[in-house]
């Protein structure tokens, strides 16, 4: 059953040159119990996505347009104080940086009894049980609990964050770049623990991250964000193995696999776009090795293929030898971006 | 160039780099009452042991990857091999001479032939120095002339062209990916011969990673540097580096060419820490081995192995009492070390002669002696 409905969402932020459209037009949706990753250079839009869902976008950003629907209610359309009830109840967060998020002068168990205080009536000693139940649950340890945030090292912290996401058994967690600031044995730790926690009270999650690696591992379903707009959506499996937008091409041959020796990295050349003032067309134009006018002149249609929806005028072209030539550099090279740089 | 005092021998068969038990401890202030009482005790201060006798050699041309978890002492390694920071003990021989005694011309010739490039462009540039002004200063420093030009030729090598358009830009003007690249034509524009790169991409953006690591792989092609990559990311030094050094709590456990130590690695730390990198590819599934716990504390190191306590491994007495020593084994290849008791000295050493007899005494440091 779909839990999570976006149906053509624009988010707008508003500068003095003008409102950035830093989400436009962007549709997918999310299932009871699956995990959907969002991946996308810096400053595709993904964070703003997910403020906009969890209504906490920054003063000068609205939602301009379209529907988030959560078990067919309209977000964007409630009251604050209707957002707040179901705000950690049924959707909650674990933001990037533990250490910014955190209250440094309320020890952990203070700061997640509140969350429980303020959806549910139990007594003291019911909410710091939970506390402690939880801890328990994330692998730390519950005489921790007293402790303020400067007392944890990172990836505790992150641990003690999804112990407060974790709270009220929300129905969906949003995870932006949850693991980002770890290293490898931390990162690998905290997406097991979260994975295993899921799967125990079998809510669904949004994972956003640019790390491709995470995403292959504990995604069900992708969604490859450019400059605002959905580049690609379909199966991890499927993108990962034969994706037909040549910027997830690309993406998947700018990363050095563990498991590839003698590996050749390619880099996309160029920038994305300024979402003041966007170009016609096919945002990623610019970069593309396969652009032609059309790219320019008109939006790229909407093509299904192996289940995957790509936004694309040349995915026909995909499996007639561009894959193949994707992890040569010369292929990049064909790019106006590319062009412009060099010369 | 030529009247320059340089460093090291002509026609030595020295390694570029040569470090031997190399340490640097950090004395750890915890205030008056602490020290009181650690006087009256009798006791001396606490230190944290970043990094706790580790050796290895640089071949002129070669990369070295440093991996490890967070606290591991693989930055504080980089940072005394710059000379950044004076090791505690041990040596470390640049071009044959022991970085640790220079002085004058030789200190300023070293200077000039080592270089580090750091984690955070946001970070390294001076935000008040356009960045004409941060890559002259060195050429200042040293007296080098053609300044211009060099500083010219070091944004073109980085791939921010036309570099005079750069010249009058500030850091704030740049991007995450030109910064980085600004902080390598910094390193570069001295001509250096050895690099010390502290997680060189880990603050950029995906799209601009494959970019600034290709402008790295040619540095290393086209101006025969040595360099020494640190980062917690190995799928990133299995892709840049000849060589690969794994470490643990300020020592290293496994040493060895770098693809044969992510394909088979020996060391259960070193299985852990490949086993965590997750892979782009939903298809492979990877062994995951639950590696619990945090890096243990640097103040008060455990005896024996340092791993003991987060090892699947883990036999008993000798990893409890004694300290692996970093050593050939007899049944891995010969160009590799690794410091665990599982495997076979190649030397004969017995780990099990030096468990101590009584329960009194903790044998800390019987590696050393063995060497």
């Amino acid at each position: 059953m779909t839990l999570l409905e976006v149906n053509d969402l624009r988010v707008h932020y508003e500068t003095s040159e003008g409102p950035v459209q830093a989400v436009d037009g962007v549709t997918f949706s999310i299932d009871e119990g699956e995990n959907l990753g969002i991946v996308g250079e810096s400053g595709c839009g993904k964070t703003t996505l997910a403020d906009a869902i969890l209504g906490i976008l920054e003063d000068n950003g609205h939602v301009a347009g379209g529907e988030i629907l959560f078990r067919g209610e309209d977000l964007t359309e409630m009251s604050g104080a209707e957002r707040r009830r179901i705000m950690w109840e049924e959707i909650s967060m674990i933001p990037q940086s533990a250490m910014n998020a955190l209250d440094p002068v309320y020890t952990m168990r203070d700061q997640i009894a509140e969350a429980i205080f303020a959806h549910r009536t139990t007594s003291n000693k019911e909410a710091s049980a939970r506390v402690d139940e939880l801890f328990e649950l994330v692998g730390l340890d519950p005489e921790r609990a007293d402790d303020y945030p400067h007392q944890f090292s990172g990836g505790m912290r992150q641990r003690a964050m999804i112990a407060m996401a974790l709270a009220l058994e929300p129905a969906i967690i949003l995870a932006d770049e949850p693991t980002t600031a770890l290293d490898v044995i931390m990162q690998d730790q905290i997406l097991k623990r979260i994975s295993a926690l899921q799967d125990e009270i079998n809510s669904s999650m949004m994972i956003i991250t640019h790390d491709v690696s995470v995403v292959a591992e504990t995604c069900d379903r992708v969604v490859v964000m450019y400059a605002g707009k959905i580049a690609e959506e379909g199966p991890a499996e499927t993108i990962f193995d034969k994706p037909y937008h040549p910027y997830s091409v690309g993406l998947k041959g700018a990363f050095p696999n563990i498991r590839k020796p003698n590996q050749d990295l390619v880099s996309i050349p160029g920038h994305p776009p300024e979402l003041v003032n966007p170009p016609t067309g096919c945002r990623f134009a610019d970069r593309c090795p396969l652009a032609t006018d059309v790219c320019y002149n008109e939006d790229p249609p909407e093509v299904t293929t192996n289940g995957l929806r790509t936004f694309c005028h040349h995915t026909d072209q995909i499996d007639s030898g561009f894959r193949e030539g994707s992890d040569k550099r010369e292929t990049w090279e064909r790019t106006k971006a590319a062009r412009e740089v060099t010369r | 160039m030529s009247d320059r005092v340089s460093l090291g021998k002509e026609g030595s068969d020295e390694p570029l780099l040569r470090v031997e038990e190399m340490e640097k401890f950090f004395q750890v202030d915890t205030g008056l009452v602490n020290s009181i009482t650690n006087k009256i005790r009798g006791d001396g201060p606490d230190f944290v042991h970043a990094v706790d006798g580790v050796s290895f050699e640089l071949a002129e041309g070669e990369t070295l990857g440093l991996a490890g978890e967070s606290g591991c002492g693989k930055t504080t390694t980089g940072m005394t091999l710059a000379k950044l920071y004076e090791p505690t003990g041990g040596t470390v021989h640049y071009k044959g001479e022991d970085i640790t005694q220079l002085e004058g011309a030789k200190l300023k010739a070293f200077r000039r032939s080592a270089q580090m490039i750091f984690q955070d462009p946001f970070e390294s540039l001076n935000p008040k120095r356009t960045v004409y002004d941060t890559l002259v200063e060195p050429l200042q420093i040293h007296d080098i002339g053609n300044q211009t030009a060099r500083v010219a030729r070091s944004l073109e090598f980085a791939g921010l062209t036309p570099p005079e358009k750069f010249f009058d830009r500030y850091p704030h003007e740049l991007s995450g990916g030109q910064r980085q690249r600004v902080a390598i034509a910094r390193a570069l524009v001295l001509d250096p011969d050895f690099i010390v790169a502290d997680e060189p991409v880990s603050m950029l953006d995906v799209s601009l990673r494959a970019g600034v690591l290709q402008l790295l792989e040619r540095m290393n092609d086209e101006y025969g540097l040595s360099v020494v990559y640190i980062s917690h990311d190995l799928s990133l030094l299995r892709h840049m580096c000849d060589k690969l050094a794994i470490m643990y709590l300020g020592r290293i456990v496994e040493y060895g060419p770098t693809d044969r130590i992510i394909e088979d690695p020996k060391h259960p730390y070193t299985k852990a820490l490949v086993n965590a990198v997750p892979v782009p590819d939903p298809k492979l599934g990877r062994e995951r081995v639950e590696l619990q716990g945090e890096v243990g504390d640097a103040i008060n190191i455990p005896s024996g192995c340092r791993f003991k306590d987060r090892c699947e491994d883990y036999i008993g007495e000798v990893c409890d009492t004694v300290s692996p020593p970093l050593e050939v084994k007899t049944e891995i290849d010969s160009d590799r070390q690794v410091g665990c008791h599982l495997y076979e000295s190649a030397d004969g050493y017995d780990p099990y002669t030096d468990i101590p007899t009584s329960d009194s005494s903790v044998t800390e440091d019987s590696a050393s002696a063995d060497d």
